[in-house]
């Protein structure tokens, strides 16, 4: 596969006079973004049948950078603006680009309801294990015993698996990497821009400022041995038992299918309406 | 009319399915219907008692033409759906009472940062807190004015019956589209849930405004920037090849997100307030009896306009000397003209469903040598007549 280089990428997506973002060395916000711009290149897509949403946090900020349509809105409530945009205009692509607690907080109701009624947007999802843009509070993503600012004596929380959620709560395509499964990354934002209905891919990505800094892990190299450590891959996983799979986090993709989305279901329901009131 | 580029085809349609003449409905009916005349063709909320009509209705007719109508898994979620479709050009509305109105506020104040049109409808109900759920009352005076964060302006209307709940909702939308800002609606449970006769109108008697669009690639580019010295931006919509970006941050004319420079945070919310200020005009409305010769006046709003009408008139068979001024634009206040009232009279009346809201804007434009005197009543139970009268004559 021919790889354009990052300039061409940045020069043809990024806003100029945004530039450079706000990301700290290290962070892993960038690498997603330039994964998923990667995806909308590959696909062909013309910027302007795109519209990106977020909420707030560092990985929320993105729309900001890119030369696209977009709506940067208040914390959590990202998938909630999506839903008016979609419903409304159902032709237009939705990319919603989120942190962690952001999805998984205070808009884990946005979260889950947006994706049982399965609309049609594609979440980027910044795992990061904390609250990066506030200083590194606990996150309900952060693995018991992790620090944060507010876990000072590590976390006794269970934390929420996001994209297990997402699973359970009918997504149609879910998959999870690191932010050095870059190829991998790419292919599943690809498949997941093309998915009619709700997809999710969520990258573990890493925070040495906020996150790493607290625990033992400096630099982002030391965030990717760690990752290392604690992924397992799916087909691997399937074989494992419950105590083996102890403190790991499963990537790959979750799940890959194709039930009807909202804006589909909604068409139909108008259809329907007019048969059973006989308007027209 | 209705959606922009449809007109001759919806009038059609709404001729067909609402044929002009007399009708028996509710408050809350009322504003639904007057929702769809003003061309409001996306609806999002969540039920809530004395709201549940209008998203009821709105379910049962958006779909009729060609409208979107969704439930949404709370308030926040519902207000920030409205938001997300207004940016794709369709009118939009949520509908909620007390705790719902609460849970809207932090997306209010996104909607007055990022110049969105939308409508809120806040059918009042006795709180604090659940309170007494199903009862009317005028609680939310000043949340509706000062519930959301921060230096911002508001629009927000009381209509005083239930064919006024008609007309005063395709105002709300006309207000909103045309300064770019959202618009409350501030109805109440005994309105919403009153039946009574009003009378739709043919879609060409109804006055509709649309948001203002970009003329030119040059315009869309400052869609926060005052293009044309209306201080009015045009609203470039999503979709168009226009690379709109909006925040709730402080943004620079362009739309891009800058914090850090306090002038550009001082323009922007001067120009919030200000764009107000200069369409006042278009904005403020009131009714007004018997204000020539009286000595006494009564000031009051939504619900309790009706039995303050009532009082006044028998107080004049009386032979006092009393007029009745209704602000139907209850934000921005009218003060100037209560100033000018105020000069006038001896005494000021001002009845309200609650323990003394509107009366305190009254206070900031009254001196002290004049009685200002609140006529309240909390309990879910409306203001009589009689209750009214009693106070004008002992006054
Ligand atoms: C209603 C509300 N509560 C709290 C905040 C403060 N806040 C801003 S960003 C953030 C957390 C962001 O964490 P996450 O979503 O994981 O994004 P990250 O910065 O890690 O990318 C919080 C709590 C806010 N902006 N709004
Ligand atoms: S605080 Fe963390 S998430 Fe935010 S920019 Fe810095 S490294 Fe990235
Ligand atoms: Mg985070």
């Amino acid at each position: 596969m021919y790889l354009k280089l990052s300039y061409e990428i940045r020069d043809k997506y990024l806003r100029k006079d945004m530039l450079p973002t706000i990301f700290c060395p290290g962070c892993g916000i960038g690498s997603v973004l330039q994964y998923t711009l990667r995806a909308i290149d590959e696909l062909g897509w013309s910027k302007d049948e795109v519209v990106w949403v977020s909420g707030i946090g560092c990985s929320s900020r993105v729309p900001g950078f890119v030369d696209f349509d977009g709506l940067h809105t208040t914390h959590g409530r990202a998938l909630a603006f999506a839903t008016g945009i979609k419903m409304a205009r159902p032709d237009l692509k939705v990319i919603a680009f989120m942190g962690d607690g952001d999805t998984a907080a205070i808009g884990g109701n946005h979260f889950i309801h947006a994706i049982r009624r399965n609309l049609d947007v594609t979440v980027i999802l910044i795992n990061n294990f904390t609250y990066g843009m506030t200083g590194g509070q606990v996150a309900p993503t952060t693995l018991k015993g992790l620090r944060g600012t507010t876990a000072p004596y590590g976390s006794f929380e269970n934390p929420f698996d996001i994209a297990e959620l997402a699973v359970a709560a009918g997504a149609n395509y879910v998959a999870r990497w690191t932010v050095f499964n870059y190829l991998q990354g790419i292919n599943s934002i690809k498949k997941a821009l093309q998915k009619k209905g709700f997809s999710l891919v969520e990258f573990l990505s890493p925070c040495p400022i906020s996150f790493g800094r607290r625990n033992r892990m400096k630099t982002a190299p030391e965030l990717i041995k760690w990752y290392n450590k604690i992924t397992v891959p799916i087909s691997k996983a399937k074989k494992m038992s419950p105590e083996e799979l102890e403190g790991k986090i499963i990537i790959g993709e979750f799940v890959d299918r194709d039930r009807p989305s909202l804006d589909e279901e909604y068409e139909e329901y108008k259809k329907r309406a007019k048969k059973m009131m006989g308007w027209e | 009319m209705i959606i922009r580029g449809d007109e001759p085809e919806q009038i059609d349609l709404l001729k067909k399915l609402y044929p002009k003449g007399n009708y028996f409905m509710q408050g809350d009916e009322a504003i639904a219907y007057g929702a769809i005349f003003a061309g409001c063709r996306f609806y999002a909320g969540y039920p809530i008692t004395p709201a549940s009509e209008i998203a009821e209705t709105m379910a049962r007719e958006l779909p009729k033409v060609r409208g979107y109508y969704i439930q949404m898994e709370d308030e926040i979620g519902s207000i920030a759906a409205i938001i997300g479709a207004s940016w794709t050009g369709l009118k939009s509305m949520t509908a909620t009472s007390g705790p719902g109105f609460s849970l809207m506020q932090e997306n209010l104040g996104y909607a007055i940062m990022t110049e969105t049109p939308i409508v809120v409808v806040d059918v009042q109900r006795s709180g604090p807190s659940t309170g007494q759920a199903t009862k009317g009352a005028q609680g939310d005076f000043f949340q509706a004015r000062w519930g959301t964060h921060g230096d911002h302006p508001i629009v927000a209307i009381s209509p005083i019956s239930v064919e006024d709940s008609f007309w005063e909702t395709i105002r709300a939308f006309n207000i909103s589209e045309k300064l770019r800002i959202p618009v409350v609606l501030l109805a109440d449970g005994v309105i919403g849930h009153t039946r009574e006769q009003i009378r739709i109108p043919d879609p060409e008697e109804v006055e509709i405004v649309y948001r203002k669009l970009p003329k030119n690639e040059e315009e869309a580019k400052y869609p926060f920037g005052d293009v044309d010295g209306s201080l009015i931006p045009p609203m470039p919509l999503f979709g168009h090849g226009y690379f709109t970006h909006v925040t709730g941050s402080t943004h620079k004319e362009t739309g891009l997100r800058d914090v850090y420079t306090p002038e550009v945070h001082i323009k922007l919310v001067n120009r919030l307030h200000k764009k107000i200020e200069k369409h006042e005009k278009d904005i403020e409305k009131w009714e007004e009896y018997f204000t020539d010769d009286m000595e006494i006046l009564v000031i009051s709003w939504g619900v309790s306009a009706r039995p303050s009408l009532g009082a006044v008139l028998k107080a004049r068979e009386e032979g006092i000397k009393v007029g009745l001024f209704i602000p139907k634009t209850v934000h921005p206040f009218p003060g100037k003209k209560v100033k000018e009232f105020a000069k006038r009279v001896r005494a000021i009346l001002v009845p309200e469903m609650n323990l003394g809201q509107l009366i305190l804007e009254v206070q900031r434009y009254v001196n002290d040598d004049i009685i200002l005197k609140g006529v309240n009543k909390i309990g879910g139970v409306p203001l009589t007549v009689e209750e009214i009268l009693r106070e004008i004559r002992g006054v």
